[in-house]
């Protein structure tokens, strides 16, 4: 279904990214961008998740395989986390789980990770618009996307 | 003359009949004869007489430490699921360990599915386990009914023809790379200790994939694993895999579809790999098994390589010291951060 939206609407394309904001640092820092009335794209789904430490890979690679564009990881800054080490741990699975994603070929710009706390509003939007920028720039993604009609072929 | 694995062969019957009459352990693991050429299978003694078969060669290319958390379990008198633990000590089980097998068994150990007190490592250093399929490659063509091992060299024997070739030309990848041959737990030595290898980079394979595009790269990607057929024998083989439900499973929710979709196949693969980051010892199981010749270990590879340059660690090295994800430094690298300054990939 993406696929083909993507394909017929290519002009005016805008991508799908979903973001997974921790409860009490980034999903709070979103909530504060929104109430201070700072502009940003448009384009990001929110799933808020306890923590960093929650987002698994098969999150992360689920989003991919039904068709988000980009992908935005964001929790408390280290030092920070509501749960004294959340963070820290996902600080190493992410950079692995990065890296491997990079090996295989997917695009740098389409998994993306931040550090945004609950007082930075201005810089959640500033990561989001960042975010956005590079997904637009890459196009709609297609790698490790599933695609409806194949699988109906199938 | 005996060669050095015929005499390995023989100490390891000695050892493992003198283990089972004592009574130190309840159960051995090795290998015994294949029904194929080139080939082995896994073989847990019991009984002294039986020790007989077991046998070593250059052919052992499977992990015993995949069969040592269920063999424990087997040799424990039988119990319910809540039952408490019986008092004193469970018996014990004897098992052969190369370097790699011998790290794995520190992992398990780490993540609690072994005890250390009831395992026996037979320390064997390996001298480097041949690939059969490199074997096939270079008689294409042709059936190979017999393989005859020397030191140095395989005697290969089909009707008609008659080759001798070079022994380590067709060690496996992961073996010509592999810089731990000799085991790190020893409780029985066998055979005379091997030293570590000079390499100058493991990671070649790696790196080389690394300096192409991105684009090529999921090419690689697509077309390595186009072929692969979902049996799992790699996930079966791997002695990390030992989840009572793995992901791919899992009906709710659905991680990766059952179809030979390409991406199902992809994700299975990412995920599959990363499950074993920080803990694969690139024993080359997963990669020996697969029936269609797919090159997964490059993943766990690439895994291994990042896990050595950012946190220092090789599995199974360290048995004192935390597995490297169940851990963190608090200034563990972060460049991957959007938000950082000169933000970019990991390790570079
Ligand atoms: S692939 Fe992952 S979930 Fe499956 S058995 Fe291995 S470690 Fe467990
Ligand atoms: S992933 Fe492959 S190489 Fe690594 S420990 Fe498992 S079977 Fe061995
Ligand atoms: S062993 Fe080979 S064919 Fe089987 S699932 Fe693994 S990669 Fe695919």
């Amino acid at each position: 279904m993406t696929s083909k939206t993507n394909e017929t609407s290519q002009t005016n394309w805008e991508p799908k990214i979903i973001a997974f904001l921790c409860n009490w640092c980034s999903y709070a820092g979103a909530d504060l961008a929104g109430v201070s009335r700072f502009q940003y794209p448009p384009n990001i789904r929110i799933v808020r998740v306890p923590c960093s430490g929650r987002v698994s890979e098969n999150m992360i690679l689920s989003a991919l395989k039904s068709g988000a564009d980009g992908i935005l990881v964001s929790g408390c800054h280290p030092g920070d986390c509501h749960y004294i080490s959340g963070n820290y741990f996902a600080r190493r699975r992410f950079a692995l789980l990065g890296n491997l994603l990079d090996f295989i070929g997917i695009e740098p710009g389409r998994v993306n990770f931040s550090w945004v706390s609950a007082a930075e509003g201005e810089q959640f939007a500033e990561v989001v618009r960042t975010v956005t920028e590079k997904v637009k720039e890459l196009g709609p993604a297609t790698r490790l996307v599933k695609k409806i009609e194949a699988m109906q072929a199938a | 003359m005996p060669t050095i694995n015929e005499k390995i062969s023989e100490e390891i019957r000695a050892q493992a009949k003198k283990l089972l009459a004592e009574g130190t352990v309840a159960a051995v693991i090795g290998y015994a004869s294949g029904s194929l050429p080139m080939t082995v299978k896994p073989l847990v003694v019991r009984r002294p007489e039986d020790c007989g078969k077991l046998l070593w060669n250059t052919f052992c290319v499977l992990n015993l430490a995949n069969f040592l958390p269920e063999v424990l379990k087997s040799v424990e008198p039988p119990r319910g699921p809540r039952d408490p633990k019986p008092e004193g000590p469970l018996p014990k089980v004897a098992i052969m360990a190369t370097g790699c097998w011998s790290r794995n068994i520190v992992v398990q150990i780490q993540e609690h599915q072994v005890e250390r007190e009831r395992v026996v490592v037979m320390g064997v250093g390996s001298r480097g386990m041949v690939s059969r399929r490199k074997v096939e490659a270079l008689f294409a063509g042709r059936e190979i009914l017999a393989v005859e091992e020397l030191d140095h060299d395989l005697i290969v024997r089909g009707s008609g023809f008659e080759e001798k070739i070079n022994r380590w030309s067709v060690v496996r990848d992961n073996c010509q790379t592999c810089t731990h041959p000799d085991p790190l737990l020893v409780d029985v030595r066998i055979g005379e200790p091997v030293s570590d290898r000079k390499n100058p980079n493991p990671f070649k394979q790696v790196d080389e994939l690394e300096a192409k595009s991105a684009a090529e790269r999921w090419g690689w990607f697509t077309s390595e694993f186009a072929t692969c057929i979902r049996c799992y024998a790699c996930r079966n083989a791997c002695p990390l895999c030992y989840c009572p439900t793995c992901f791919v499973d899992d009906a709710k929710p659905q991680w990766v579809g059952k179809s030979l979709d390409a991406t199902d196949t992809g994700l299975f693969h990412v995920m599959r790999a990363y499950h074993c980051a920080g803990r694969c010892t690139d024993c080359g199981a997963c990669e020996s098994v697969c029936p269609m010749g797919i090159n997964m270990r490059l993943l766990t590879k690439k895994l291994n390589k990042d896990v050595l340059n950012l946190y220092g660690i090789e599995a199974g090295m360290q048995p004192d010291s935390p597995l490297p994800l169940t851990t963190y430094k608090i200034n563990d690298p972060q460049k991957f951060i959007v938000t950082e300054a000169g933000a970019g990939k990991e390790g570079e």
